[in-house]
């Protein structure tokens, strides 16, 4: 019997290590297969000279003369830009082309930014971020992927567009919503991503905080009372706020949607005018700022490019297509020709009401912060 | 006379009147049945199975068309089939080791083993890819040692085909695992003791007798693999045109307004179910034929 035992095990043995040697083979062909299509190359030469060409742009000398490989850029990006940079990156594409006769293709990924965020941190090899708010390109920094400067490597603390937070609400304005106290309202079903993972909810939590601080004239009990009423209010909560537009207008859940100025406007072109906006009488100034990822930029030798790539963000044709995809221009001179498309509002500020991203996150989003203090899942 | 017989024989009586039929039920059971099968079918399987077609034409064949052969479109099938092609031998290959070993001998930890199988069926899936995350990712256990050495696993293919394997791992085992125990090992202990060594008897005795519940387990498997999405989405990290797989591709173009894109590339992933249930009827079939003709 034990003979026959060996030769009956010998089998599944064998089985079990060519399951195993083919698996690793597959782990290395598939590896092999993204090293060749995604990073367009940068263990060959021409990554190499895509090294050089940085460093001479760094000096400051003209672009390498000399016809370059294609260049591949991954921007890692929030929820609502998707439609902003299909747009911006074949401009970038057109332009770049021109001026060096390199081909560059920018692949996009997105959602909620706090959770692209935590991909980037993870591993996920992104030459730019453009996220939602500072402080998920801070949280980037601290792991030391992203130099902590980089707030001032570009104009206006590296936010080349502004957005506001806005109510959309469905046609006619059936609850009769005009400003932030309406959505406290017991009958009335507010939507908004997750703060703990949209950068958009915590723009939109901040504006409530705000209104309400200034509506209760600074005292804190009232407003986490205000907050906790509004949350009780809130059905569902997607993790980036996209997901909770299609929760809103497809899916047809609740009666206002705080969503992006620009997502806004965007779900009113695509699905008609089955939605209204109202302006609330206070927002916040929203400014999702764009950063190079400098360890992966530096590894693949494509800081060159992806520094053009967020320059062109601030150039007059930059601006107007954020301009067209409903993102407020910074240019003085785009944001005029844009004038009647943006209503201006009274707008609160996160450096100056808040004291910047570092001590909001802290105060409200972190563990145990007043996020966690007034909002209980299912607790309607 | 009739009376005599029937006197005679009365318990012969009852089943010679329901001859032809195998249950006492009458046919209006029958047919109840049978309505309410295909009502059910109609209803849980056809209907959402058309809507799927119709939404995806809805604007017409050149929506539908541009929606296929979009670059994204197409590398997203691409990736799917990578991973398919990848993910079913292999579980296929270490199913049927495990089932032989489960099912042909007794040894010390077999049950731990049994539930070993059973846990990624038990886990749920974006779990899965968190734990992937967890040991790959650049913060994790293993991913610093990948990453010194230029290989990307998560948010890349590999970490992609790990992650469908692990949810894809019990398909074929579970399959063949019950039926290896009904069958015992005399035919193959009989096949022994004629001489046949190790993968002999595997291949003439063992692997006919599980051939139908291994095909079972491979649709199985193949159809999970292409259409897993939680722990996909987890280590995926959602870069188009790279390493967004058909299910992932389909969420993308729902959420970006475009509907009829989406519901065509929904059909195309259903197309390749279909696909691989036509494969799996053709091999019985054929098979029927072959055993048709030997025995003719």
């Amino acid at each position: 019997m034990t003979q026959k035992k060996n030769s009956f095990l010998k089998l599944p043995v064998l089985l079990l290590t060519t399951s195993l040697v083919l698996g690793l083979a597959a782990c290395g062909s598939g590896n092999s297969n993204s090293n060749n299509g995604g990073s367009g190359g940068a263990g060959t030469p021409a990554g190499n000279t895509g090294v050089n060409a940085a460093n001479n742009a760094n000096t400051g000398t003209e672009a390498n003369t000399t016809p370059k490989e294609p260049v591949e850029l991954l921007n890692v990006s929030y929820d609502p830009t998707r439609e902003l940079y299909v747009s911006f990156n074949a401009a970038f594409a057109k332009y770049w082309k021109k001026k060096t006769g390199q081909e560059v293709t920018i692949k996009q990924s997105h959602g909620g930014s706090g959770k692209q965020s935590l991909s980037v941190i993870s591993g996920l090899k992104a030459d730019v971020v453009t996220l939602a708010l500072g402080y998920d390109i801070d949280a980037i920094a601290e792991r030391g992927l992203i130099n902590k400067d980089w707030k001032s490597k570009f104009q206006s603390n590296s936010a080349p567009y502004t957005s506001t937070i806005v109510f959309l609400v469905r046609k006619g304005n059936p609850k009769g919503i005009k400003d932030w106290n309406d959505l406290v309202k017991p009958d009335v079903e507010v939507i908004t991503p997750n703060p703990a993972t949209s950068g958009g909810a915590r723009w939109n939590y901040l504006a409530a905080w705000g209104y309400a601080q200034k509506q209760d004239g600074g005292d804190e009990t009232k407003t986490k009372e205000f907050m906790k009423q509004l949350f009780q209010n809130v059905p569902v909560l997607d993790s980036g706020a996209r997901g909770s537009t299609t929760t809103f207008t497809e899916r047809g859940i609740g009666d206002v949607l705080l969503a992006w100025e620009n997502e806004a406007f965007l779900s009113q072109k695509e699905l008609g005018d089955k939605f209204e906006i109202v302006y609330p009488s206070l927002s916040i100034l929203a400014e999702p700022p764009v950063a190079i990822v400098d360890k992966v930029v530096d590894d693949r030798g494509t800081r060159e490019v992806a520094e053009a790539y967020l320059k062109y963000l601030y150039t007059e044709e930059g601006q107007r297509i954020a301009a067209d995809h409903f993102y407020r221009p910074i240019n003085p001179d785009i944001a005029a020709q844009y004038k009647d498309k943006f209503k201006e509002l009274e707008l609160l500020q996160i450096d100056k009401d808040f004291g910047g991203w570092a001590e909001a996150q802290k105060k409200h989003f972190a563990e145990g912060g007043t996020f966690d203090e007034i909002y209980k899942p299912g607790s309607k | 006379m009739a009376g005599g017989i029937a006197t005679s024989r009365p318990a012969h009586g009852a089943p010679t009147a329901e001859r032809g039929r195998p249950t006492s039920e009458s046919p209006a059971v029958k047919w109840l049945l049978i309505t309410i099968a295909v009502i059910f079918l109609a209803a849980v399987v056809l209907l959402p199975l058309i809507t799927v077609f119709v939404e995806g034409l809805k604007r017409g064949w050149n929506v539908y068309i541009s929606a296929m052969t979009d670059p994204d479109a197409v590398s997203a099938l691409k990736l799917t089939l990578l991973v398919a092609v990848i993910a079913v031998p292999l579980n296929t290959i270490f199913g049927i080791a495990a089932s032989w070993l489960i099912a042909k001998f007794s040894f010390r930890g077999k049950n731990l083993l049994l539930t070993l199988i059973d846990l990624p069926f038990s886990v749920s899936p974006v779990i899965a890819g968190f734990m992937f995350l967890l040991l790959f990712g650049a913060q994790g256990y293993l991913g610093p040692w990948f990453d010194e050495r230029g290989l990307q696993i998560v948010f890349a293919p590999p970490g992609i085909i790990l992650a469908t394997m692990f949810v894809t791992f019990p398909f074929v085992a579970r399959e063949l695992i019950p039926l290896m125990q009904a069958q015992g090992t005399q035919e193959e202990e009989a096949a022994a003791t004629l001489g046949a060594k190790g993968f002999r008897i595997f291949w003439s005795v063992t692997l006919p007798n599980i051939k139908w519940a291994l095909l079972y387990g491979l649709v199985l498997c193949n159809a999970r693999a292409m259409g897993e999405f939680g722990a996909v989405s987890v280590v995926s990290g959602h870069i188009r045109g790279e390493t967004n797989t058909l299910p992932l591709h389909v969420e993308i173009l729902y959420n970006e307004y475009q509907f009829s894109a989406s519901f065509a590339a929904a059909s195309l992933l259903m197309l390749l179910a279909l696909l691989t249930l036509g494969a799996k009827s053709l091999v019985e079939w054929k098979t029927a034929q072959r055993n048709q003709d030997l025995e003719g």
